[in-house]
């Protein structure tokens, strides 16, 4: 009992340490790829742009819970005129940077996983290393970098539709005074509100992509391995979204 | 460098996966300007020889020389040098699925040299000439049939002109004329562009028409070597089953089991 115990921790450390290894080999190449950055700009184009649908209409309809949860609280105190600060604030620090990268998991993730993992099985990659050409340079490094430069953006994006769809139901339905909904935002909302966020969506891309890139990378080369590193994909970013937020948040204190 | 020295050269080569040894003091040479076959039954290494070979794994014991160079002293960076002048046939062509067949044979030059546009197309449009697929140079690897696929990937693979060329079961699952289309294929390749090539099959009959020198491998070891006719008249029993498709001999129909009545009588028993 005690041994296997044992055993799973060193395993758990082992997974650590390879991954920790894999990133560090990711940006000891990230500078050489940097100069091929059309190889980036697809990947932004692939992980980023094919992802918009669904951060802008996840992010509309998040926001527009917001406006109406918040409005019907707020309004319990006399203060609705606050709903703009109270949804900017749950959405740039909190909403914004999690459920995006939630989604990103879902959408980018599950496909670069895929995408790697079935070109291991189809022998593409070691077709790379028989041409003399670096997989981890050529194919992952461009993917890793793609997704940590699409990530921030579209969570930047989902907040500030959320923060729409937050002021199309409260001031256009719920009747917020237009003014006050978004001065009283101007006013409270601060920089390190915003540095915050800025700072999960960042951490949040480079766990994701890493733990995508790394799962489709070292996928066993079966139809099963690949599925499984699709799975294992979206449930450890899920994992360690959650995680990694909690640790950001409480250092922002 | 020595033009007679054998451009592959293995001596008492030692290797293991998971404990199991696949090789135990294999010697072989491969000499150069030949097409040289491997062959054997399934499960003797063939594909782990190429492997070792082109270094995508190491030996754990003895020495390899690839073109005068011990593969297990280099660094990665002189493996990536020392591949340039190979070229690689994959069982199943693995070409790269998001580019055009065009591009394909086109990605070796683009990511090692600086060649204009003009001359990329021309290099990659002569390549495609030869193997007869010019025609379908726009089309994407998911519309090309197998064989079509192997003959695309031979494009790319002699597109960066290599000086040893290496296929990997080359003739699995092809119909009889794509067959015989990659069997023409290797034997001009190998004349027109003066290499030398290895090609790993199972496909006796088939590979006696091209191949110069053949080398058949059993249990780790070369059990003999000669050109496709010593084989053939070979008196060695592994050699006649193999050469001749027997079922049981020397590598037996049976895969090691315990007792056959006394594992039926103990299942029986347990239920």
């Amino acid at each position: 009992m005690f041994g296997e115990l044992w055993e799973s921790f060193t395993d758990a450390l082992e997974g650590l340490g390879s991954v920790v290894h894999f990133l560090f080999r990711l940006i000891v190449n990230s500078p050489r790829v940097l100069l091929r950055f059309n190889l980036i700009s697809q990947q932004i184009f692939n992980s980023g742009a094919l992802s918009l649908i669904i951060i802008v209409l996840s992010g509309l309809f998040v926001g527009m819970v917001l406006g109406l949860q918040g409005f019907q609280l707020l309004q319990r105190f006399g203060s609705e005129e606050a709903l703009g600060t109270a949804a900017t604030i749950g959405l740039v620090k909190e909403l914004g940077p999690v459920v995006t990268a939630l989604l990103f998991a879902g959408r980018a993730g599950t496909a670069l996983a895929s995408e790697l993992g079935l070109m291991r099985a189809t022998d593409q990659l070691s077709a790379m290393e028989m041409m003399a050409v670096d997989p981890i340079q050529r194919v992952v490094v461009p993917r890793f970098l793609g997704g940590v430069i699409a990530m921030p953006l579209l969570a930047a994006i989902f907040s500030v539709i959320g923060i729409y769809g937050a002021q199309l139901v409260g001031v256009q339905i719920m009747g917020v005074d237009s003014g006050s909904f978004w001065s009283q935002m101007r006013s409270a909302v601060s920089l390190t509100d915003v540095t915050e966020g800025i700072a999960k969506s960042f951490a949040f891309g480079v766990a994701c992509s890493l733990i995508a890139v790394y799962q489709g990378y070292y996928a066993t080369p079966t139809a099963e391995g690949v599925g499984r590193a699709t799975t294992s994909t979206v449930v450890t970013s899920a994992v360690v979204i959650l995680f990694l937020d909690y640790l950001i948040t409480a250092a922002f204190l | 460098m020595n033009q007679r020295a054998p451009i592959i050269d293995i001596r008492n080569l030692d290797y293991a996966i998971n404990g199991r040894p696949v090789f135990a003091g294999l010697d072989i040479q491969i000499p150069r300007g030949k097409v040289t076959a491997v062959m054997g039954p399934s499960g003797t290494g063939k594909t782990t020889l190429l492997r070792l070979i082109t270094g995508q794994v190491l030996a754990d014991g003895g020495e390899i020389k690839v073109a005068g160079q011990d593969m297990q002293a280099l660094s990665r960076a002189e493996l990536y040098v020392l591949r340039r002048r190979m070229g690689m046939l994959f069982q199943n062509g693995a070409l790269l699925t998001d580019f055009s067949v065009f591009e394909n044979v086109a990605f070796p030059l683009r990511e090692h040299t600086d060649l204009t546009e003009r001359l990329i197309r021309q290099l990659v449009l002569t390549k495609l000439q030869a193997v007869g697929l010019r025609g379908a140079a726009e089309l994407m690897p998911a519309e090309l049939s197998g064989g079509m696929s192997r003959r695309v990937a031979l494009a790319r693979a002699i597109v960066m002109d290599p000086e040893l060329l290496i296929y990997d079961e080359p003739f699995v699952g092809l119909d009889p004329i794509s067959l015989g289309v990659i069997l023409r294929l290797i034997r001009r390749l190998n004349d027109t562009l003066g290499i030398t090539s290895i090609v790993v099959s199972h496909d006796v009959q088939e590979i006696s028409t091209v191949a110069d020198q053949v080398f058949l491998l059993s249990g780790g070891k070369v059990v003999a070597g000669g050109t496709p006719q010593e084989l053939k008249t070979n008196p060695t029993e592994i050699v006649k089953q193999f050469i001749g498709g027997l079922a049981d001999g020397p590598v037996p129909f049976h895969f090691p089991a315990a007792d056959y009545f006394g594992e039926l009588m103990s299942r029986s028993e347990d239920l």
